[in-house]
């Protein structure tokens, strides 16, 4: 640690030097993995997606192959609940409700502003054709952030097949139980509907065998609270509410 | 130039003589959270140890540079970009583990090993040796996370990498799960364990009393 290097021009040359050559190393890594980093999330999509539908352990790997095979990419005007065109090639309804000429806003407290008037679903057929499985994208605040999953339904589109949550930040371990197999497989059975009406909610002490209710995670009631309105606003009215009455995937 | 003695003692020194988290007692925070499987904690050992060799490396390279002011801020800049660079190479090579990870690649940025030796070694070291020593504290470090990582996921899930070894009584076999050692703060009593039955067999490793 000598006299001569801490004169202010060569402290301020080390700083810059240093940082150039760390941002150019930092965004080198960036954009030359950038394609890779793509692919890999698209391809966890589809499993995401082939989980929901309960055909993960069945894909044995050949994700792409099953998805093509089996899931059908749909898009539903979320008001009517008829099918549309898609918006555009690569339509993603969580830009698109950035946007206010292509959402409305949200009332209620599932903790986001606007939701997007279209919505991709995704229908899944057997062999011989018949839709056995709808996939809606779900998404609502948890406790530090939004939570995004996919809510699988039979195809009567008012019993649960599976909720997978694959994004969200939630507590490891308390909150983020809402990812652990033994709570998602809860949800199998669960009726959305009673006369009419939302019932699905998520709750203490829920029990098995009450159709309409999930047992809340322990030690997260913020998380629960979450997912209970999360589940709640996409399967009411301002959700895909007319789209499950309509059964439009039935014609 | 160092000898090979030397060079064998800053290697293999930190996993019993000086394990930074067994004797220094750093970096628990890491181990407690990401050594709930073997696999997580493995990879977590490489991408710690990566980072605390090169960035020892490039630390001691450019030591005589840097001007003693700021070299705080400098080690944390270099530190930042490999953390950067090993958690984009993680998202590109190994998606799924990338993703039980989550914030623990980012946080090795606030690991103390990593600046610990940046600091303590590095800034007096030749390159080769920093680069040793950055190895060597890395797998100090993995040795704690491998060792806890296997009680927790043999005990708390009945296997290890995935692989049954003990059937669960879910599954029809006879071992019931030990719940209590997936949590994280289990890791607390594992660690403790550790360091007293190290302790034990080096006393002296044990600080005096006061």
């Amino acid at each position: 640690m000598s006299a001569k290097k801490e004169t202010f021009g060569k402290t301020v040359g080390v700083v810059l030097a240093v940082c150039l050559v760390c941002s150019i190393i930092v965004s080198g890594a960036a954009v030359g993995l950038r394609d890779i980093q793509q692919s890999n999330a698209k391809k966890d999509q589809m499993s995401n997606i082939l989980q929901a539908a309960g055909l993960l352990s069945e894909a044995n790997g050949d994700i792409q192959g099953t998805y093509s095979k089996f899931v059908e990419q749909k898009f539903v005007d979320l008001s009517s609940g008829e099918f549309v065109d898609a918006p555009s090639a690569d339509y993603d309804m969580y830009k698109a409700a950035k946007e206010p000429s292509t959402s409305v806003k949200v009332v209620g407290n599932v903790g986001f502003q606007r939701r997007a008037d279209v919505a991709p679903v995704y229908l899944v057929h057997d062999t011989a054709g018949a839709v056995t499985r709808v996939i809606l994208p779900v998404h609502g605040s948890g406790l530090w952030d939004l939570m995004y999953g996919f809510l699988a339904l039979d195809a009567d589109g008012e019993t649960v097949r599976e909720l997978i949550y694959y994004q969200q930040k939630e507590t490891p371990g308390l909150g983020g139980e809402v990812q652990n197999p033994a709570w998602q497989a809860k949800w199998d059975g669960k009726q959305l509907y009673k006369d009419g009406e939302v019932a699905i909610e998520v709750k203490k002490a829920a029990g098995d065998e009450n159709p309409y209710a999930v047992d809340a995670l322990s030690g997260a009631t913020l998380t629960s609270n979450g997912v209970n309105n999360t589940v709640q606003y996409w399967v009411g009215d301002n959700g895909f509410g007319p789209f499950l009455k309509k059964q439009a995937w039935r014609s | 130039m160092a000898d090979s003695k030397e060079m064998k003692k800053v290697l293999f020194g930190p996993i019993l003589d000086s394990n930074p988290i067994a004797l220094q007692i750093l970096g628990i925070c890491s181990a407690l959270a990401i050594t709930t499987k073997l696999e997580t904690a493995l990879v977590m050992s490489l991408a710690l140890t990566s980072v605390t060799a090169f960035s020892n490396l490039f630390i001691s390279i450019i030591r005589n540079q840097i001007p003693s002011s700021v070299r705080i801020i400098i080690q944390m800049t270099i530190i930042a970009s490999l953390v950067i660079v090993v958690d984009q190479i993680l998202k590109a090579y190994s998606y799924e583990i990338s993703k039980q990870l989550s914030v623990f690649v980012g946080l090795i940025i606030t690991n103390c090993i990593v600046m610990g030796r940046a600091e303590a070694y590095a800034m007096k070291s030749p390159p080769l040796m920093s680069f040793l020593d950055g190895i060597g504290n890395g797998l100090g470090y993995s040795c704690v996370l491998i060792i806890v990582g296997i009680i927790k996921e043999l005990f708390g899930f009945g296997t290890i990498l995935g692989f049954e070894i003990l059937p669960l009584v879910q599954n029809g076999g006879w071992y019931q799960a030990n719940g209590l050692l997936i949590l994280p703060f289990s890791s607390f009593f594992l660690i403790g364990g550790l360091i007293w039955v190290l302790r034990t067999f080096r006393p002296d490793q044990v600080e005096p009393k006061e």
